[in-house]
């Protein structure tokens, strides 16, 4: 089944802090948007698989993120849980405009 | 302030020595300038023997690179001799016509050999054995000579000896007394250590009296007073030293054997001093190491305008370093009317061990074949220690691991450079060492004479116990192999300013390092700079990157500061009002004695601090949390002491502090101890006259009884001995680890001898004061600063239908 896609303006890169998280909400949808250190801007869903931690505002370091909450390490870049843990967050495409950051929704 | 000029004649060990100690004491105070004669930086006399005997090259007896002097901005001119002093103008002058003015000068001119004046002492092959020359000298000898004399059976003689006989020569010991060594031994020792060296191949012509070296223009062979001759193609001298007093005494400066000086070092002409061998104390002139580097010490704290206990002379003692042989010796050798003495002689296995005794008290000790207990006898005549004291924990039998373990740890292991064994143990757990070369480096222990390596040794054994043959050293995570120590030693050394900085120079394994280093190097760095580091954002976890305590759920919870546990009607209604507008879930009284706001939404915290207008009280962070009190003495009919008061002082003064872990501290007024001071971090107890201060508690995961650190009679200064210990904490621990932990690992007497130390204490607080003085409340700064309030606290909200 196609799945249509929607771009949804969220900030503009240099409102981004970098190698910090930003809770952005949409509907009912809760994102993780973070700026790396390489200038390149990820969204992943803002919860971690083990208890929900937020993650928006655990340590970045690389591609990566340390959940707040037990320190569960998970790629941002495709949401992969790093060993020893399991799991994966749902990841989100994002690009980039003008300087303007846009994350695609499915519909 | 201008600098002060110091000069320094002599760049031996006794004068470089004293250099460091006055970098140590006083590094920005002087501008130094160094004169040696010898074309090289300060070097181990001592271990020339070494050299020559084939364990070591030249450059590993190197004490001071040219490199230390550059990094210390000490003006060295090598291979320039000092000529002239001109006391009153405060100048010198060189042979290479240099004049230098000094505020202070130091003479450590050492000494010369004493060269027999026989006729013939003048030909080719006739050397001393003092310096890097003369063993050079001795080494192409042996290239192309067979047969040398060494005239002189004492330490040097003998080492000297030995050298020449690993290089392939074939060497006579001529000595004048009927036994070897008869300034440090006994007959008894002396004449086993003949047999013993004997048996290496020596060959030894006693009660001999050299008169005449024979040969055209070199040396051919020796006579002796009783017509005896023997063939020698190379004669060293090693018959003794004398103090090189020459300069001093042209100049002016009185002398006597040697240049004559008082309890500080002090010559009898202002501003001139002099250490080491050419330095005669109370009629004492040293030729050993341990004397000069005492000496040195105190003469530091002289220049340094601080306070000394002055030198009051040293018990000396000697070991052989003869490979395959061991003996030592210290304080008196030969029993007198009067003396009593323990005596061991086993000749089967070739020991013998004698120790004097006077009026009940150790005098001196001759060991030989097992010197095991050498350091220990030292020590106990250092301390003038009834016979009891060593009868009673017999040495012979016990284990060289149970001797180190019954040390108390301010007994000193390395008597050349005044390592004591809690200095030892606390760097082989701080630092994790493993090898006694690791030990050597970061302590100096055995750097001298070597002496006490065995002791060093057992003591490692004694304190790694298993962990001992794995090498164990303990990694901040897992992006590294450097520990702590390591980390922040390069960051000093380096002058690394910020975590990323920190992981590339050190070659981190994973680039952006990982939740357990960024934090910890965040902290580490801050610590080390606290006025120049910029504190990372994204290097902290969240609670205190937001100031405020993240809960399950996402919502945060606020606890506003309330010192000492004091509040008032005023600020109870404002945090009321604030949980009704805000819609907080729960209000708690947390174990800390102060409110919680609980599941507050992180966009509405700015809001709330505005509205409470009250500092933040860093329910959050890795540093001070609450101080805990009772009521004390002005309601509490038991209460000595105003608990409330002190508490308050001491959390205003600590409030924001930066530390390893979470700190915790209570003060109650009597020893019901109602403030719970036994699981704190620090726990101060007021008792009718004084205060306890307990450290190292912990009522959490690691369940501690704190300890009794100190008692103090007034509040100032439990304020600063909790200053000195929190910072002794801070830059000791490692990041995470709490009091109790720390505590346990480095020992409370390891941090009651550090804080006993005054000007550490000092110090510690000086550096701590720093730290605090750059500290502003969070809620407040994040209040002030619209990007923090922007990147941290606001979300962005897509309205719904935008997509």
């Amino acid at each position: 089944m196609e799945t249509l896609l929607n771009e949804v303006f969220v900030a503009k890169v240099e409102d981004l802090p970098e190698k910090i998280g930003k809770t952005t909400v949409v509907g009912d949808l809760e994102l993780a948007i973070f700026k790396l250190d390489n200038g390149k801007v990820h969204a992943i869903e803002n919860r971690c698989p083990h208890k929900g931690g937020v993650l928006a505002e655990g340590l970045v370091s690389g591609e990566h993120v340390f959940c707040p909450m037990h320190d569960w390490k998970i790629s941002v870049k495709n949401g992969k849980v790093q060993e020893p843990d399991v799991g994966c967050v749902q990841t989100f495409e994002v690009a980039i405009k003008n300087e303007e950051v846009y994350v695609l929704l499915p519909e | 302030m201008a600098k002060q000029k110091l000069v320094l004649i002599g760049n031996g060990m006794a004068g470089i020595r004293a250099i460091e100690e006055v970098l140590k004491l006083s590094p920005e105070k002087f501008e130094i300038t160094v004169f040696g004669s010898e074309p090289y930086p300060n070097y181990n006399r001592i271990e020339l023997s070494k050299v020559l005997q084939g364990d070591t090259k030249i450059d590993d007896i190197t004490l001071n690179s040219w490199q230390w002097y550059e990094e210390n901005d000490i003006l060295l001119y090598p291979g320039e001799t000092v000529t002239v002093i001109d006391k009153d103008r405060q100048r010198i002058y060189t042979d290479k016509d240099r004049q230098v003015d000094f505020d202070k000068l130091i003479i450590a001119t050492g000494s010369v050999p004493f060269m027999l004046p026989l006729p013939g002492a003048d030909k080719d092959g006739v050397t001393a054995f003092r310096d890097i020359k003369d063993c050079e000298n001795m080494m192409d000898c042996a290239n192309q000579y067979k047969k040398a004399v060494v005239i002189g059976g004492g330490l040097l003689g003998l080492e000297a000896a030995r050298g020449l006989l690993n290089l392939g020569m074939k060497v006579d010991v001529v000595h004048i007394a009927d036994y070897l060594m008869e300034r440090q031994l006994d007959k008894t020792a002396g004449k086993m250590l003949q047999s013993e060296l004997e048996e290496q191949g020596m060959n030894f012509l006693l009660e001999k009296q050299s008169a005449e070296i024979t040969g055209q223009d070199r040396v051919e062979g020796l006579k002796f007073k009783d017509g005896e001759e023997i063939e020698a193609d190379l004669v060293v001298m090693a018959v003794g030293i004398r103090p090189n007093i020459s300069l001093a005494k042209e100049s002016g400066i009185p002398v006597n054997r040697g240049i004559i000086v008082n309890d500080y070092l002090e010559t009898q002409v202002p501003n001139i001093f002099a250490v080491g061998e050419c330095a005669e104390h109370r009629e004492m002139v040293y030729g050993l190491v341990a004397p000069l580097y005492q000496q040195g010490k105190e003469m530091a704290l002289k220049i340094c305008e601080l306070e000394g206990e002055g030198y009051e002379g040293s018990v000396l003692s000697t070991q052989l370093k003869v490979s395959g042989v061991d003996v030592f010796s210290t304080g008196k050798i030969n029993e007198d009317e009067g003396t009593k003495s323990i005596k061991v002689f086993d000749d089967w296995k070739g020991i013998y061990k004698k120790v004097l005794i006077d009026d009940g008290k150790i005098t001196g000790a001759v060991l030989f074949g097992d010197t095991k207990d050498g350091n220990r006898l030292l020590s106990l005549i250092n301390k003038e220690a009834p016979i009891e004291e060593y009868t009673d924990t017999d040495g012979a039998d016990a284990a060289g691991t149970n001797l180190v373990a019954e040390m108390p740890d301010e007994e000193i292991i390395c008597g050349c450079n005044g390592v004591t064994k809690g200095t030892i143990v606390e760097s082989i757990n701080s630092q994790g060492l493993s090898t006694v070369e690791q030990v050597k480096g970061c302590t100096n222990a055995s750097r001298s004479c070597g002496g006490c390596k065995s002791l060093v040794s057992e003591l490692l054994e004694h304190t790694l116990g298993d962990e001992f043959d794995q090498n164990h050293k303990e990694s901040i995570c897992a992006c590294t192999t450097l520990s702590k120590e390591e980390v922040v030693e390069e960051i000093k050394a380096k002058g690394l300013t910020h975590t990323k900085e920190v992981m590339n120079v050190l070659g981190w394994e994973s680039e952006e390092g990982c939740s357990k280093c960024k934090p910890a190097l965040n902290y580490y760095l801050g610590m080390l700079n606290p006025k120049e580091y910029q504190d990372e954002k994204q290097s902290r976890f969240v609670n205190e990157r937001l100031h405020a305590n993240i809960q399950k759920d996402g919502t945060y919870s606020v606890v506003p500061r309330m010192y000492g546990g004091v509040t008032n009607s005023n600020d109870l209604r404002k945090i009321a009002d604030v949980a009704d507008k805000y819609e907080v879930k729960l209000i708690k009284v947390t174990g800390g004695q102060r409110l919680d706001l609980l599941g507050v939404q992180k966009e509405d915290l700015p809001q709330i601090w505005s509205e409470l207008d009250m500092p933040s009280g860093s329910a959050y962070a890795k540093g001070l949390r609450t101080v805990k009190t009772c009521v004390g003495a002005d309601f509490c009919r038991f209460g000595t002491q105003d608990s409330i008061g002190l508490g308050v002082r001491l959390e205003k003064k600590f409030e924001g502090l930066n530390t390893p872990h979470k700190v915790k501290m209570s003060v109650s007024a009597c020893p019901r101890n109602c403030a719970e001071g036994s699981v704190k971090d620090i726990g101060v107890v007021g008792l009718d006259g004084e205060f306890e201060i307990y450290v190292g508690g912990n009522g959490g995961t690691h369940m501690r009884k704190a300890e009794l650190l100190s008692k103090v009679k007034t509040e100032e200064e439990v304020i600063d001995t909790s200053a000195a210990f929190l910072q002794y904490y801070r830059e000791d621990a490692n990041y995470l680890e709490r009091t109790s932990a720390w505590v346990e690992r480095v020992g409370l007497d390891q941090i009651k001898s550090v804080l006993s130390d005054k000007k550490t204490f000092i110090d510690l607080n000086h550096r701590m004061n720093e730290a605090l003085s750059v500290l502003k409340d969070p809620w407040k700064e994040a209040l002030e600063d619209q990007n923090i309030l922007k990147d941290l606290y606001q979300n962005v909200k897509v309205p719904s239908g935008s997509h």
